[in-house]
């Protein structure tokens, strides 16, 4: 099988983003993620497609650390990049590191200027006012939208803007790595084309690897080199993306182009039931 | 008129000592959402530990009791103590109540203040003393020679160096990274977190400046009416001055500040005599109650911004 033979060759490589058999809980209670287990090759883009809740979101923030501040902890499992354990780094090391995520629902900082945003997330780096200059003019060279709007407050922006400024900011930090969560959220169709260009666009010229988090499953594959299909806090599906596109099963389940009429709502669940105990 | 002007300005100046009280309250609650009660217990630590460093400092290292070096050893100390219980509040305190309610924040502070006051005066006493900061309160003579209004001098020295360091905060806040950063981590903890801005630092930081603000704030409220407990009651004179200017906005408690000042001293002398006298004490709150009516945020506060 193919999935088999892609993971072997992942296996084989020098994993550069791996989390294995993670395990999380909210709270001390609430088990969201039961054991996920991904890896991202270096300067590839890789979906995390999902429904709702499926746990998408709480995978990207225990690899970016930013559960602590949700009550939420890595109870099982390691979680490595470029060969160094990083699930106990705070989200300061991580984005010196390279690691930087984008927040599902944009969270710009809407009292600030587009630039000022942008300006806050060179905060890691020690560069000279120079060098800060350059990495603004560069942002903007990708998101020429945003220097339109640069001394706008970014509360009163476009979604497509503020998105636009969230990655453009995540970018400020000179990533290697940028966990994007949502992009296509609340955004019109053409706006969520021009926004994957852009990520297509940073991950061919800049070299930047990407793990995204998407609901829309079909703009995701497209743009992706490699995709995960979560459920219940679990990975349930795995494969190049232009194989996922073209599966039946994904395109029934998550797709919903079902080819003759709509299965019962019995048949869904043995079907999730029995792919679950094949993960 | 000259009398008028005289009630005014004298307003005016008092009013700026308002505005440096209220500013450390805007400072906390812009960075991390906490309406800190402790305000006024810090004003009031601030000002013992630096009438007690005066005291003691001669003694420990023997330098000439009252000189410029003294006082400028005991400010850095203090200054010291003030940043030590900045980080002290901000482990002890915030750092395990992160991700709770406001008000639990805000119950957090209360038991603060108590717990700030009873320290203090257990290390230093707790009997009233002066302190000289070598300005005399007496009317500068040429404005009285030329225009017969008395300025005190206290006051204007006093209202400069409140100036002088709300001015540098407010261009501290808008063109320093840090201060981008602070700005940053008042709107979006979250955002602020997963770009790498340290949580902690920043409210180390920041009450760290907001103990500044107070040493400052208790030096020059402790020189006009000495070192006492009662200084912690000056912190809620700053209330009125943030309903009025706003909770978020640093030139709102500046404007406010101004406000509640000069509206005082003209109500005490003009509306006082109708009533009996004495409203200095409650006529802000009423100007303050009427303005909530109005607008709640307050002059300069920010609106919340809501996109639908």
């Amino acid at each position: 099988m193919t999935n088999t033979a892609t993971a072997n060759a992942a296996a084989s490589a020098a994993p550069y983003l791996s989390i294995n058999n993670v395990e999380v809980i909210y709270d001390h209670v609430i088990l969201v993620l039961k054991g996920v287990s991904l890896q991202v090759e270096k300067g590839s883009i890789v979906a995390l497609l999902g429904a709702n809740g499926a746990g998408k979101s709480t995978t990207l923030k225990s690899i970016s650390n930013l559960l602590g501040a949700e009550r939420g902890d890595v109870t099982k499992g390691s979680i490595e990049f470029k060969g160094q354990r990083i699930e106990k780094m705070t989200p300061n090391d991580l984005v010196k590191r390279g690691v930087i995520q984008v927040m599902e629902g944009r969270h710009c900082f809407g009292h600030l200027t587009i630039e000022e945003n942008l300006l806050t997330g060179a905060y890691t780096r020690s560069i000279s006012r120079s060098e800060l200059k350059d990495s603004l003019e560069k942002v903007y060279h990708y998101f020429p939208r945003l220097k339109t709007r640069r001394s706008s407050q970014a509360g009163y922006t476009s979604g497509g803007e503020q998105q636009m400024c969230a990655i453009g900011r995540a970018l400020m930090a000179k990533p290697e790595m940028i966990l994007l969560d949502e992009p296509s959220m609340g955004l019109a169709p053409q706006i969520v084309e021009e926004i994957f260009e852009i990520v297509k666009d940073l991950n061919t010229k800049e070299q930047v690897s990407f793990l995204l988090a998407e609901q829309n499953t079909m703009v995701a594959l497209r743009y992706a080199d490699f995709g995960y299909i979560m459920e219940n806090g679990r990975i349930v599906m795995e494969g190049v993306a232009s194989e996922l596109a073209t599966n039946e099963d994904v395109k029934e389940f998550y797709l919903g182009l079902a080819g003759e009429g709509r299965k019962s709502f019995r048949d869904v669940k043995h079907y999730r039931r029995r792919k679950r105990w094949l993960s | 008129m000259g009398f008028f002007f005289e009630v005014l300005i004298g307003g005016l100046l008092s009013g700026v000592l308002y505005s440096l009280v209220a500013l450390g309250f805007v400072l906390i609650y812009k960075a991390s959402g906490v309406f800190n009660f402790a305000q006024g217990a810090m004003v009031f630590f601030a000002a013992l530990t630096f009438v007690g460093f005066m005291e003691v400092l001669p003694g420990w290292t023997g330098l000439e009791a009252g000189s410029r070096a003294v006082f400028w050893f005991a400010f850095v100390l203090s200054l010291g103590a003030m940043v030590v219980l900045g980080v002290l509040t901000e482990r002890v305190v915030l750092r395990p109540l992160v991700n709770q309610p406001h008000i639990t924040l805000f119950m957090a502070t209360i038991g603060l203040t108590f717990l700030i006051e009873g320290i203090v005066q257990a290390i230093w006493g707790s009997h009233v003393r002066g302190l000289d900061l070598g300005i005399t309160d007496e009317p500068i003579e040429w404005i009285l020679d030329s225009a017969d209004i008395i300025v005190s001098k206290f006051d204007v020295f006093a209202a400069t160096l409140a100036g002088v360091l709300v001015a540098s905060l407010a261009l501290f806040f808008q063109y320093t990274k840090v201060g981008r950063a602070l700005r940053a981590v008042a709107d979006d903890h979250q955002a602020a977190l997963s770009i790498g801005i340290p949580l902690q630092h920043i409210w180390a930081i920041v009450w760290s400046v907001a103990g500044f603000v107070a040493l400052v704030a208790g030096l020059i409220w402790g020189a006009r009416s000495g070192v006492q407990f009662a200084l912690t009651f000056t912190a809620l004179k700053a209330l009125p001055v943030l309903i009025l200017g706003g909770f978020t906005s640093v030139p709102g408690a500046i404007v406010g500040g101004l406000i509640i000042g000069a509206s005082e001293k003209l109500a005490e002398v003009y509306l006082g005599p109708f009533v009996g006298g004495g409203i200095e004490g409650w006529f802000p709150y009423v100007l303050a109650l009427l303005f909530l009516l109005v607008r709640p945020e307050g002059l300069f506060g920010e609106k919340h911004i809501d996109r639908v």
